[in-house]
């Protein structure tokens, strides 16, 4: 149902009846280990690529969510996915695997709440009962698309961040029991004229601020309405500068009121620079620790605003600026135990 | 940015507000780190020259090439086990600029792309950072070659 502008909400609350986490031996490392359903030992997956260990991630994902739901595959309507990896095949054979007919998207960090807007949109609005929604990403895969060779010793910028080595997955159904989708507002291409690829954080966060604004105004709500507003992978520098903007807008925001995924999923001693990004580090922290918090009742509700920066390498170096983008879906505690 | 671009006024303004925010580089502590390492890299160089001339048949200009080898063998073995890659952001220009920056360049491309195949993958991307210090340096010494040419057998300086 269209609220405002262009935001939806959501009166029949989808239900977000079972997730799936899976991380990499460096996330096995980091602050939110233990709330993956699985963490591999091997960058590689026993595989002999790194897309084709992203692919294993994501079906690794797919397949624990599913098992932790209790529905079979045959049930699932539709599979809303994507990825950061080149026409996002890691994605595209992830479907092979799980024979669930398909939408791909490409909304690079963002895909995450892209894909559990238009799940709960599905299943809020009679298309669909069961949707399976997700993302993952590779650091090594990313890392030699979108800059060097793994093994190259390139200094990396202080503004730099590191991708997530994971794959998170959710399953949206019409009823259960679980948290609920309430809200979502879609993003718009926000690009303020930054072109440092080494400091996507900085690019994304006036993407982050359009789209927190937008959701406030369409939904007429107040800035508290909300126990935490959850950005993707904004990292230091993002989060910083979307603290400036909301504040220069008007907005009034509590200090600790965003948290960033970027910031979550790392420990200190772990040096990933600015903070992690990818698309997997909205979809882990998410879907692993924060859906987590909902469920014990330490949460009664989150908007979780994931931001992407769209660049390709050929638009960098053919030095455009970075267009960005953030999707926001509003998550609540439900009743129902 | 090559061109000049005309940036609507909320950009310019959120370009100074981000610009607070950013984490600058820290130059100076950068350029002692590889002042070090790139230093100790030399200074094993020359340890290894001085080996070669003192233990084998070689004479300080021909004393080079074996020199180079070595450091580049090192590299590999470096490159292959991931240890540069750490190494590259503790050292930053330290470890780019000696030769042993190029061997990483070189092999770290030729592991990457060895998922691709041997051709299309390996033979392909090998160069695909190194290739611009090749093109670049056979160019200038073409440039200065002519230069010599000139000065010394036309003008006969």
């Amino acid at each position: 149902m269209l609220a405002g502008k262009n935001s939806w909400v959501f009166p029949n609350r989808p239900v977000i009846i079972a997730t799936g986490i899976v991380g990499g031996p460096f996330e096995a490392r980091g602050k939110l280990a233990s709330y993956f359903d699985k963490l591999n030992d091997d960058i590689w997956l026993e595989e002999n690529s790194f897309e084709k260990a992203q692919r294993k991630l994501f079906e690794q994902a797919c397949e624990i969510t599913l098992n932790k739901s209790g529905i079979n595959k045959e049930q699932v309507n539709y599979f809303i996915a994507g990825d950061l990896i080149n026409q996002i095949t890691p994605t595209t054979f992830t479907a092979r695997t799980l024979e669930i007919p398909y939408f791909g998207l490409f909304s690079a960090c963002a895909t995450s709440m892209e894909g559990l807007a238009l799940a709960a949109y599905f299943v809020n609005s009679g298309g669909a009962e069961y949707v399976l929604t997700g993302t993952a990403s590779h650091n090594a895969a990313t890392e030699r698309q979108f800059r060097y060779p793994t093994e190259y010793g390139g200094q990396k910028p202080p503004t730099a961040q590191w991708t997530v080595t994971g794959a998170g997955c959710a399953l949206v159904a019409k009823q259960g029991k679980g948290p609920v989708i309430t809200r979502a507002t879609i993003g718009k291409v926000v690009d303020l004229g930054l072109s440092d690829p080494f400091n996507m954080g900085g690019a994304m966060a006036p993407a982050a601020v359009d789209t927190i604004i937008r959701h406030f105004t369409d939904f007429n709500l107040s800035p508290n309405e909300y126990d935490l507003i959850i950005t993707g992978d904004l990292g230091k520098i993002g989060l910083a500068a979307t603290y400036d903007l909301l504040r220069e807008k008007g907005f009034q925001i509590g200090e600790e009121q965003i948290v960033d995924c970027g910031l979550s999923i790392y420990g200190d001693d772990q040096k990933v620079q600015a903070g992690a990004s990818g698309t997997a580090s909205s979809a882990v922290a998410t879907y692993g620790y924060f859906l987590e918090k909902l469920k014990s009742g330490e949460l009664n509700s989150l908007l979780v605003v994931a931001t992407g920066s769209l660049h390709s390498p050929l638009s960098v170096q053919q030095n455009e600026t970075i267009p960005c983008i953030a999707h926001a879906v509003a998550i609540e505690r439900s009743s129902i135990t | 940015m090559s061109e000049e671009r005309k940036l609507p006024p909320e950009a310019k303004q959120y370009q100074k507000l981000h610009a607070k925010r950013e984490i600058k580089r820290p130059v100076v502590k950068n350029c002692i780190k590889a002042f070090l390492v790139g230093g100790t890299i030399c200074t094993l160089g020359q340890a290894i020259t001085t080996f070669y001339i003192y233990f084998f048949d070689f004479t300080e200009k021909t004393a080079g090439n074996p020199t180079v080898a070595t450091l580049i063998i090192i590299t590999m073995f470096l490159t292959g086990f991931g240890l540069y890659d750490p190494l590259g952001q503790f050292a930053g220009a330290g470890t780019a600029i000696p030769v042993t920056g190029f061997a990483n360049a070189v092999i770290s491309s030729a592991i990457e792309h060895r998922t691709e195949g041997f051709i299309q993958g390996v033979g392909s991307n090998m160069l695909k950072l190194a290739g611009p210090v090749i093109v670049y340096g056979v160019f200038t010494a073409f440039l200065i070659a002519i230069v010599k040419t000139v000065v010394t057998n036309i003008l006969g300086l």
